[in-house]
């Protein structure tokens, strides 16, 4: 039972991390996160790359379509631009730690480009610009060739810090990781300040938004552009770890997977974003070692349907989530800590 | 420029248009009664092409026992979405449903995927080839066809919705659900039956899409480029949907004819993006008041 949790000033109560337990674990939690690659298999380095990269894109998002209610399908679209962006930079010449915000930039550009128009009307014309943009996108990934390379794809040369190379999965992790954690850190720094509470207002009751003074238009096209940005980071990440920047990969069914990330996650919530999105990584790999169980026992030719298995398993995902927990595993988690914070009471 | 060519792209785009405006009544159906745009549209298309294919190809069966089943098989699938997938989310917000149909495409899309295979399938013929020959004009058969049947179904349609009292039932249901329950309209039965009938005319729209080119799993995305036909006759308007179909089909086909088979997969988006700044609500959509 939480006892003793008193705050004495407006900075206290603020506070993102307010009890010393809570503190004793983030950083029990940072000391792993720096011992991991050293003891866990490349796989799982790799993993937690991929992991990373998902982090930062399915945040962007939930800013979008968590906090401000806007439904976002061209995630994966905007990815890619930020993908692209790097490739073309980095072969440019320009150093990595300036290309990624670069990248961030420029997709936050194209999400300004697609908001103006579609965020002036209220209701699904949004979602259906995203949807229109991630096709049109993808038209200009695979029809560009000068920049794009086309449907080959083009190479992105390896991050490098002056003359260390930044390749492999064991080094790239400590880059991926702690911009991870900043992005995190910094949307859930977002909803303490005037900016992020306006977000929500639009997101819960727009008119009194709109009656308080908040600017419905230019606040949702921050919203997206920021989402947009973090999406390019993600992008650019993908492109230093994968090395490659392909058109097939930012399709729509990568734009349905974030979404599918943060309705199982949680739509609104930080800790909903980082369970949907660790959730979603890990459910292709227990279907691939599934797949791979039913082979053994006899079933050959079972990894045939691993895709449509795949697609069908997000799908129902998506549904159930929707129809049974529709706030997502932070609130599982939330129901579990409310029953031992209150224990011996109930909840 | 060359007037006779311009002529026959503008008259094969508006003959192709009529198989969007099918395709868009489904939409539109959908909105008009629940107010959600239904993504799944594409996957009922797909899977009314494939069983569809079942039945006459594997089966052997006639195309008309082929047709009724597809039909039958379809319109219980679509009820059943409307009974277990959109049912428990009723008062949600449009957010949830939206993506309830978002994941119900994916679940229809991988198993069709996974019950069918990736690779293409050609339907029986269907529609006769035979060319219509206009003094230079050369109009493919499959197409005038397709335009025919369209124009009979959509025909079909807007006569049940004004003339019969299930249709004015219907209509009623979906403008004030609350008023109509008060009249004694059994609103639940009105909201499956527009469902059936969108499911049903995206099966028999998927079926003439797939007997004119081939059948696979990603004959969905057609119902995609539709979004654009919506968009500009507006979202609950059916005589939008007649009138955007036409002129996407129109577009489309001008500009495939003069810039290439490639540009087919974008125009449509395109007219969404420009539609959206210039006239959001549509030819013919109601006009909300909240605009910002």
């Amino acid at each position: 039972m939480r006892i003793g949790d008193f705050k004495a000033t407006y900075r206290h109560d603020e506070a993102l991390f307010d009890t010393p337990v809570q503190r004793a674990w983030l950083a029990a939690l940072a000391l792993a996160l720096v011992a991991f690659p050293f003891v866990a298999g490349s796989y799982y380095v790799y993993l937690a790359c991929l992991l990373g990269i998902h982090l930062v894109s399915a945040t962007g998002l939930n800013i979008v379509t968590g906090y401000t209610g806007l439904i976002s399908l061209g995630q994966a679209a905007f990815m890619g631009v930020g993908c692209y962006t790097v490739a073309v930079a980095a072969k440019a010449g320009v150093p990595f730690w300036l290309a990624l915000p670069l990248a961030g930039a420029v997709s936050a550009a194209v999400g300004l480009v697609v908001g103006i128009p579609s965020l002036r009307i209220k209701g699904l014309y949004f979602a259906v610009a995203t949807l229109a943009a991630q096709f049109v996108l993808g038209f200009v990934f695979r029809e560009w060739e000068s920049v794009t390379g086309g449907v080959r794809g083009a190479n992105v040369p390896a991050a490098a810090l002056g003359g260390f190379e930044l390749s492999g999965e064991q080094r790239l992790y400590f880059v991926i990781v702690p911009i991870a954690a900043v992005g995190l850190l910094a949307a859930r720094n977002l909803f303490r300040t005037r900016v992020g509470r306006a977000f929500i207002a639009i997101r819960d009751r727009d008119i009194s938004a709109e009656v308080l003074g908040i600017s419905l238009f230019r606040y949702k096209l921050a919203a997206f552009a920021i989402g947009s940005f973090y999406a390019g980071v993600a992008g650019g990440l993908w492109g230093y770890f994968l090395r490659v920047a392909t058109p097939e990969v930012f399709g729509f069914g990568q734009s349905i997977f974030y979404l599918a990330a943060i309705i199982v996650g949680g739509l609104g919530s930080i800790l909903g974003t980082i369970l949907g999105a660790t959730f979603m990584t890990l459910v292709p790999e227990v279907l691939r070692a599934a797949v791979g169980w039913i082979e053994a026992a006899g079933v050959a030719d079972a990894g045939v349907y691993l895709a449509a298995v795949r697609e069908v398993v997000f799908g129902l995902l998506i549904l159930g989530f929707l129809v049974f927990e529709p706030h997502g595993l932070a609130e599982v988690w939330r129901r579990t800590r409310r029953f031992f914070h209150l224990w011996p009471f109930r909840t | 420029m060359d007037w006779p060519l311009f002529l026959e792209f503008s008259l094969v785009g508006l003959l192709s248009g009529g198989l969007l405006a099918l395709i868009a009544l489904g939409f539109v159906l959908v909105y008009k009664g629940t107010r959600v745009i239904n993504f799944a549209m594409g996957e009922f298309m797909m899977l009314g092409a494939y069983v569809y294919w079942t039945c006459a190809v594997p089966l052997e069966l006639p195309w008309w026992a082929a047709l009724a089943i597809t039909l039958a098989a379809i319109g219980l699938l679509a009820a059943a979405v409307e009974r277990f997938v959109l049912r428990p989310l009723a008062g949600q917000p449009v957010i949830s449903i939206v993506m309830a149909t978002i994941g119900l495409a994916a679940v229809l899309h991988g198993a069709a995927e996974g019950i069918w295979g990736g690779q293409n399938l050609a339907l029986p013929e269907l529609l006769p080839r035979k060319p219509l020959i206009l003094g230079e004009l050369l109009l493919p058969g499959q197409v005038l066809w397709s335009f025919a049947l369209a124009v009979a179904l959509i025909a079909a349609f807007t006569a049940y919705f004004r003339l019969s009292k299930g249709g004015v039932a219907m209509r009623a249901a979906a403008s004030d659900p609350v008023t109509a329950y008060a009249m004694g309209i059994d609103v639940r039965r009105t909201q499956r039956l527009t469902w059936v009938f969108a499911g049903v005319t995206g099966a028999v729209a998927g079926i003439i899409v797939a007997s004119m080119t081939s059948l696979s799993p990603s004959l969905g995305a057609v119902a995609l480029g539709v979004l654009a036909v919506i968009i500009l006759g507006g979202l609950d308007s059916v005589a939008g949907a007649i009138v955007g179909g036409l002129a996407v089909g129109w577009l489309e086909a001008v500009t495939v004819g003069y810039f290439g088979g490639q540009a087919r997969d974008v125009v449509p988006y395109l007219v969404v993006l420009a539609i959206l700044m210039v006239r959001p609500y549509g030819v013919f959509g109601t006009r909300d008041i909240e605009r910002l």
